[in-house]
């Protein structure tokens, strides 16, 4: 296995509470990496440390050495509801995510940025097709266009691999469905790791899929013994008894 | 009216006005959207330990009471770092202390009998030729400040996790927007003095965050804004010979009402 991420008995606590113990897996190119898990079972704590937010105990995350996590990585945080009424327009927003890559000269007292700079966010705008709200402030966006237009920034330093933390959590059935199909497409470039709840996600886009509850249990989703019942969707517990997580 | 532009201390207090004006309002857009209103408020209070001190041990009042905000400032941050949910603690631990030391060392100060009012609501017909300096000082570095660095103070105020990410020592800019913001306080603290300051921080700066689409934008409607209450309020103070600062206050305080019905209405 190639892995371009590599997660090896990662064990971290805060203060004296355990929130990781003995998680490995690896992240080979190209993959759409699922994380799920119960609330509190340690999913976002694993993509921060994933992130270098955080830094593990024991164990560690090691990355390919071509990558560089200020530019290779994207990131789409969990909560992108904060800060509603900052004033700031959705260029200005993608334009965050503008790595090193890009960074003009600047004079001394210039805050505009560089025709490339703005050309590459207006690039990343459409590939998430948010191209005609360039100008919008970014508190009168809906849910979804807002996660949009966080793919955007997080795109737009072309970063090799996208994180992404419960990206659909606060959108409508509808958004939901388009930023998966969106994801996909970028699949296509990039590698995709994502914290989610929805087991329809995981079936229909996953190729991999990491159960966390303390514990980390891998599936590989190639086999199709992986399919939804029925009725559409099936319960966490049939999902850990298929990934073997008896215990949990 | 206009034969009192001939006297120098109102030319000195119309400059201060509008150097102080444009100071806040840069200044005063930054505590808006990183939400430090109650954190400048802690810090221009404790500054009033700085102006104890320096009268105690005979030294420039301005240069007492802007070491005491700095240290103040700096203080905070590093509580921050390490006890974020528990900072409104600190904050008015800094406030309360700071005054009380203040009180002390004015107690202790033989012979000198100190105006407390003007500290606490502004004395601008007392402002310097001195005092002026240091305030187009301050507001040359904190323009050089904001342009120069608006790229990462946006993406610090917006999301500074996100900004960390990117490589933008948010801590490093955060600790800087508090020194400058301590600044910003003591020389606003002789126009409208120091219960005052936190209004004329955020009033204006309120009132242009909502109109405006950028950061860049809020920054220069609240110097405006800011400019045009002080002015006005000086011009109110003198015709009615009221205390300058309060009727500076209460023309922004007026004002936003009248913005904050008139968008009701639009809506």
């Amino acid at each position: 296995m190639n892995c371009i991420l590599k997660a090896k008995n990662l064990y971290f606590s805060y203060s004296k509470e355990s929130v990781l113990e003995d998680v490995s897996f690896c992240v080979e190119e190209r993959d759409f990496f699922a994380i799920t898990g119960p609330n509190g079972g340690g999913k976002s704590t694993l993509i921060k440390i994933i992130l270098g937010i955080l830094k593990p105990q024991k164990g560690g995350v090691s990355i390919d050495s071509s990558l560089d996590r200020n530019i290779d990585f994207g990131y789409v945080p969990q909560n992108t509801n904060i800060n509603l009424e900052f004033p700031i327009t959705v260029l200005d927003v993608v334009l965050m995510g503008n790595g090193s890559k890009h960074k003009s000269k600047r004079g001394l007292l210039s805050i505009k940025y560089s025709k490339l700079e703005i050309e590459c966010a207006k690039h990343s705008l459409k590939k998430v097709g948010m191209e005609n709200y360039l100008n919008n402030k970014i508190s009168d966006l809906s849910g979804g266009q807002r996660q949009r237009v966080m793919i955007a920034r997080a795109i737009c330093s072309h970063p090799k691999i996208l994180i992404l933390d419960e990206p659909t959590s606060s959108i409508d059935i509808n958004g939901q469905k388009e930023i998966y199909k969106l994801l996909k497409d970028l699949n296509k470039e990039l590698t995709i790791i994502v914290v989610t709840h929805d087991l329809k996600v995981i079936s229909n886009y996953a190729d991999k899929v990491l159960y966390i509850n303390r514990k980390g249990y891998m599936h590989n989703l190639d086999d199709n013994r992986f399919k939804l019942d029925r009725d559409g969707h099936f319960c966490e517990v049939e999902l850990m008894q298929m990934l073997g997580a008896k215990d949990a | 009216m206009l034969d009192i532009l001939q006297y120098t201390f109102i030319q000195n207090a119309l400059l201060s006005a509008v150097l102080v004006s444009i100071i806040s309002g840069f200044i005063g857009s930054l505590i808006l959207v990183n939400k430090m209103t109650f954190l400048t408020g802690g810090i221009a209070h404790s500054s009033y330990g700085g102006i104890g001190l320096a009268i105690y041990f005979g030294l420039p009042i301005f240069f007492g009471a802007s070491v005491f905000a700095v240290v103040s400032a700096i203080l905070i941050a590093l509580i921050s770092f390490k006890q974020r949910h528990r900072i409104d603690i600190f904050i008015g631990l800094i406030w309360a202390v700071g005054m009380a030391i203040g009180i002390v060392f004015i107690d202790l100060t033989p012979g000198y009998n100190v105006d407390l009012m003007s500290y606490l609501f502004g004395s601008i017909l007392a402002v310097s030729k001195s005092d002026l300096i240091f305030m187009a000082i301050l507001l040359v570095v904190i323009l050089i400040f904001t342009h120069r660095y608006y790229r990462e103070i946006l993406a610090i105020s917006y999301d500074s996790e996100y900004a960390t990410l990117r490589g933008i020592n948010a801590k490093g800019f955060f600790v800087a927007i508090l020194v400058l913001s301590a600044l910003a306080v003591v020389v606003a603290i002789k126009v409208v003095g120091l219960i005052l300051v936190i209004a004329l921080m955020t009033i204006p700066t309120y009132i242009a965050e909502l109109s405006s689409k950028s950061l860049y934008g809020m920054m220069i409607k609240s110097a405006i804004y800011s400019t045009i209450f002080s002015v006005s309020g000086l011009i109110v103070s003198y015709l009615f010979d009221i205390t300058s600062g309060a009727s500076i206050i209460l023309i922004a305080a007026t004002s936003l009402i009248i913005f904050l019905l008139f968008r009701r209405i639009k809506r």
